[in-house]
C-alpha cells in the first residue's frame, strides 16, 4: 500500500506540480521568516521582539512538523527531525517567557529576554537547515 | 511495528493540523480582544492565560471566566471558539477511532504482530500453507509432538476457528494469499529456524507456486507438496520438491495392499496410525468382482492398482466421455438401483463409491446395501464436516483425502525413519509381515502401539556413546532390556536399524552391536519409550544392564575400588 502511494507521488512530481510539496514548502519557509522576524533586533531589548511573532512562528512550525508525519522517504524523515528540533526550541522559549512573566515576581529582564531570543535563534538554525534540505531536494529532482 | 506507526501518523496529519489551527485562532482572538479587569481598567489577556482558557474550554472542562469576568465582545468570541475547538477535537478523536476500526489498518496490525511472533520463534518450525482438513490435522499433530508451525491461509474464518482450538503450542496464523511471496517471507520462509515448507492447499497450481517460491527463495529448505493430478505432480517434482503426496494414489496403493498382503497392511496401519490411536480391527476385503462408481482421479487410481493386482472392476460413471472411461463402462451415477442392477450388484462382492459428492457417495452405499447386504463397502469422503454421517453409515473403509495427506506429512516430519522402514517393508514377503505382526501383538497386547526412533548420539543417548567410546560393546538387546529388572525385556520390538555407513537392517537381531550414528526404529508400548530413554541416558542403568553390577560412580569410590581390585589380584 505504501509503495503504491509513493508511485503516485513520484508520478505527480514528474507532471511538474505537487500540492503536498508546495504546501509544505510554504509552511517551512513561513516558519523560517516568522522566526527570523522575531529573532532580529537587539538581543536583550524586549521592545525589538514581538510576542505575536513568536506565537505565529510556533504554530506554523508545529503545522510544518505534522505535515511530515508518516513520511517514509529518507529526506522526509530528516525534515521531520529538523522541524521537531525547531518546535522544541520555540516551546522552550515560550515556557521561559510564560514562567518569567506569570510565575515569578522578577518580570521581564534584559538577561531573560536574551535567553528567550537565543532559544529562538537555535530554532532559526533548525529552520534554516530544513529549508536548505528542501532546496537541495528540489534542485536535485527538478533541474 | 514501523508500518503501524507510519500509517497512524499519516492518517492523523489532517486532524492534528485542524486541532492546532483551531487552538491558534481561538488563542489569538482572546489575546487581541480587549477586556476589563476587576478595577474597571482596560486589560488584555496574555498568551499564557489565553492558552490556559482555551485548553480547558476545548476539552469541555470549563473552569469559568478567568482571571477576570469577560466582556461581551470576549464572550462572543468565546462562543465561536468553543464550537471550533470542540468540533476539531471530536474530529481528531473520531478519525483515530475509525482508523483503529479500519479493516486495512487491522490487517496491518495483525500482520505486524504475526511477523514479530514468527521472528521470535527460536525453535525449528514448519511453514504450513493451506488450512483445510489436511492442514488442520498437520498443525494439531505437530503441536502434540512439540514441533512448532506457522500457518498461512486465505480464509479468515478458518484462521479464527484455529485460534479457538486448544493447541498445546502457540501457532502463529496469517490471513493472506499464499501465492504472494511476501506473505511467505513474512511467515518466516527465509528465517534461520524454518525447517520446511508444506503446501497443502486444495489447488494444485497454488501448491506449485508455493513450491517454486520456496525453492527460489530458500533452496535448502525441504518442501512437501500435495498434488492431485499426475501432471502437476510431475511439474512440482521437476524443480526438486522433496516429497509430493497424491492422496488418491496413496489410498489406491494401500487399498491394493489389503488384497495382496493383509498383514503388511496391518503393519502399515499400525505404524502410521495417529498418536495413541487404538489398534484397528481389520477384515481383508474379498477377492471378487468390484463395482466402482465414479471414474475421476480417485476412481482411476483405484482401478489402476486393482487391475494391477488382477481384481476385476465394473465401472459406473455418469460422464464416460468426459472422464475418458473404458468402453465397458455402465452409464449412470450409481445412486439408482437400476444402474447398480445393470452393473451386476447381486454378483459383486464389494462396492466403491468414489464420486466427489458426499451425498451421492452415501446414497450409492445405501442403495447398494439394500440390493446386496453382503457387500464390502468403500467410500470416498470429501470433507471432514461429514464425519458424523459417514460414521453412522457404517462403511467398511472410508477414504478422506485430507486425512491421508495429513497422516503422511506427520509421519514424514515426526519419524522420518518410519518412511524408510515402510519403503523396505513393502518389498518383503507376506510371511515376513505375519511374523512381524505376531511379534508386535505379542508385546502389545491390547495397548495402542507407539513407534519412536532412538538415535545413538551424544545428545540423545550419552550413556551409550560413552560406553562405545571406551571400546565396550552395546547391543540392541541391551537397549531393549528393562532397566528395572534386567531379566525381562521391555514391551517393544526393534523394527529397523539405520546407519549412515552401513546397510540398513530390518528387524535387527538382538546381538547386533550398536555404533555411534545409528538410528533405531522401535515399536511398542508407550511406557517402554520412557524406560529405554532412561537406559540410553543413564550410565549406571546401562552398566547394570550390560554387566549386572553397580559400578562406583564418585571419584573417591572409583579410586577405592580400583585399589581394592589391585590388592586382591
Amino acid at each position: 500500500m505504501q509503495t503504491i502511494n509513493l508511485q503516485v507521488f513520484y508520478n505527480k512530481g514528474e507532471l511538474g506540480m505537487n500540492l503536498e510539496k508546495v504546501v509544505f514548502a510554504f509552511f517551512i519557509v513561513l516558519a523560517l521568516t516568522l522566526n527570523f522576524g522575531f529573532f532580529i533586533g537587539d538581543l536583550d531589548d524586549h521592545t525589538h521582539h514581538n510576542i505575536y511573532e513568536l506565537f505565529a512562528a510556533l504554530v506554523v512550525s508545529l503545522i510544518a512538523t505534522i505535515m511530515k508525519f508518516g513520511d517514509r522517504a529518507h529526506i522526509g524523515a530528516v525534515l521531520l527531525a529538523t522541524s521537531l528540533v525547531a518546535d522544541l526550541q520555540l516551546i522552550a522559549a515560550v515556557i521561559v517567557w510564560t514562567i518569567t512573566v506569570h510565575a515569578t515576581d522578577i518580570g521581564m529582564t534584559p538577561s531573560i529576554m536574551a535567553s528567550i531570543v537565543s532559544l529562538s535563534g537555535g530554532a532559526l538554525l533548525a529552520n534554516i537547515t530544513s529549508v536548505i534540505i528542501l532546496v537541495t531536494e528540489t534542485v536535485m529532482f527538478r533541474r | 511495528m514501523h508500518n503501524v506507526i507510519y500509517l497512524l501518523l499519516r492518517r492523523m496529519r489532517v486532524p492534528l493540523i485542524v486541532v492546532i489551527l483551531a487552538y491558534a485562532i481561538s488563542i489569538l482572538g482572546l489575546v487581541l480582544i480587549p477586556g476589563i479587569d476587576d478595577q474597571g481598567n482596560p486589560w488584555q489577556m496574555s498568551f499564557f492565560h489565553a492558552f490556559y482558557f482555551v485548553s480547558f474550554m476545548g476539552s469541555t472542562i470549563g473552569f469559568g471566566e478567568i482571571p477576570y469576568p469577560f466582556t461581551d465582545p470576549q464572550r462572543i468570541w468565546t462562543t465561536v471558539a468553543m464550537y471550533m475547538t470542540v468540533i476539531s477535537w471530536l474530529y481528531a478523536i473520531g478519525s483515530l477511532f475509525s482508523l483503529v476500526q479500519d479493516h486495512a489498518f487491522r490487517r496491518v496490525v495483525a500482520r505486524t504482530n504475526f511477523t514479530r511472533e514468527v521472528r521470535r520463534i527460536n525453535n525449528p518450525f514448519y511453514l504450513v500453507c493451506g488450512l483445510g482438513d489436511a492442514g488442520q490435522l498437520v498443525i494439531r499433530e505437530l503441536a502434540e509432538h512439540g514441533i512448532h508451525s506457522v500457518i498461512v491461509d486465505r480464509d479468515e474464518a478458518k484462521i479464527h476457528s484455529l485460534q479457538l482450538e486448544d493447541l498445546p503450542l502457540r501457532v502463529p496464523a496469517l490471513v493472506a494469499d499464499v501465492t504472494d511471496s511476501s506473505a511467505l517471507v513474512a511467515a518466516g520462509l527465509c528465517n534461520q529456524q524454518c525447517a520446511g515448507v508444506i503446501a497443502l492447499t486444495d489447488d494444485d497450481h497454488t501448491n506449485l507456486t508455493i513450491a517454486i517460491t520456496s525453492k527460489l527463495l530458500a533452496p535448502e529448505l525441504a518442501v512437501i507438496s500435495r498434488a492431485e493430478t499426475h501432471d502437476s505432480a510431475a511439474n512440482i517434482a521437476s524443480f526438486g520438491t522433496d516429497t509430493i503426496i497424491n492422496p488418491f494414489d496413496t489410498f489406491a496403493e494401500r487399498f491394493a495392499m489389503m488384497f495382496k498382503s493383509p498383514s503388511m497392511h496391518l503393519v502399515y496401519e499400525w505404524m502410521t496410525s495417529l498418536h495413541k490411536a487404538p489398534l484397528s480391527k481389520f477384515t481383508a476385503p474379498p477377492q471378487g468382482t468390484w463395482i466402482l462408481c465414479g471414474y475421476g482421479r480417485f476412481g482411476k487410481a483405484i482401478q489402476k492398482s486393482l487391475s494391477f493386482k488382477g481384481i476385476k472392476t465394473i465401472i459406473v460413471e455418469s460422464d464416460p466421455e468426459g472422464t475418458d472411461a473404458p468402453e465397458t463402462t455402465i452409464v449412470g451415477r450409481g445412486t439408482e438401483a437400476i444402474t447398480l442392477h445393470e452393473a451386476g450388484i447381486e454378483q459383486a462382492c464389494g462396492i466403491i463409491a468414489g464420486t466427489d459428492n458426499d451425498a451421492n457417495n452415501l446414497s450409492i452405499i445405501m442403495t447398494a446395501l439394500k440390493l446386496n447386504e453382503n457387500l464390502f463397502t468403500v467410500s470416498r469422503q470429501n470433507g471432514n464436516y461429514n464425519d458424523a454421517i459417514f460414521a453412522a453409515a457404517d462403511i467398511g473403509i472410508t477414504m478422506q483425502a485430507g486425512r491421508i495427506i495429513g497422516k503422511r506429512v506427520v509421519d514424514i516430519l515426526t519419524t522420518p525413519l518410519l518412511t524408510d522402514f515402510l519403503r523396505m517393508a513393502v518389498l518383503q514377503s507376506d510371511d515376513w509381515a505375519n511374523v512381524l505382526v505376531s511379534r508386535v501383538v505379542g508385546v502389545l497386547g491390547d495397548q495402542p502401539p507407539e513407534s519412536w526412533a532412538q538415535v545413538i548420539s551424544t545428545i540423545e543417548s550419552p550413556a551409550v556413546v560413552h560406553q562405545l567410546k571406551k571400546g565396550m560393546a552395546v547391543t540392541v538387546k541391551n537397549l531393549l532390556t528393562d532397566p528395572r529388572d534386567t531379566q525381562s525385556m521391555l514391551p517393544c520390538v526393534a523394527l529397523y536399524l539405520k546407519h549412515p555407513n552401513h546397510d540398513d537392517r530390518l528387524l535387527p537381531d538382538d546381538d547386533t552391536p550398536l555404533q555411534t550414528g545409528d538410528q533405531l526404529l522401535i515399536c511398542g508400548r508407550v511406557s517402554a519409550e520412557t524406560h529405554m530413554r532412561w537406559t540410553a541416558n543413564n550410565s549406571h542403568a546401562l552398566n547394570y544392564i550390560c554387566y549386572g553390577v553397580d559400578r562406583p560412580s564418585g571419584s573417591l569410590w572409583r579410586w577405592l575400588s580400583a585399589r581394592h581390585r589391585k590388592g586382591s589380584t
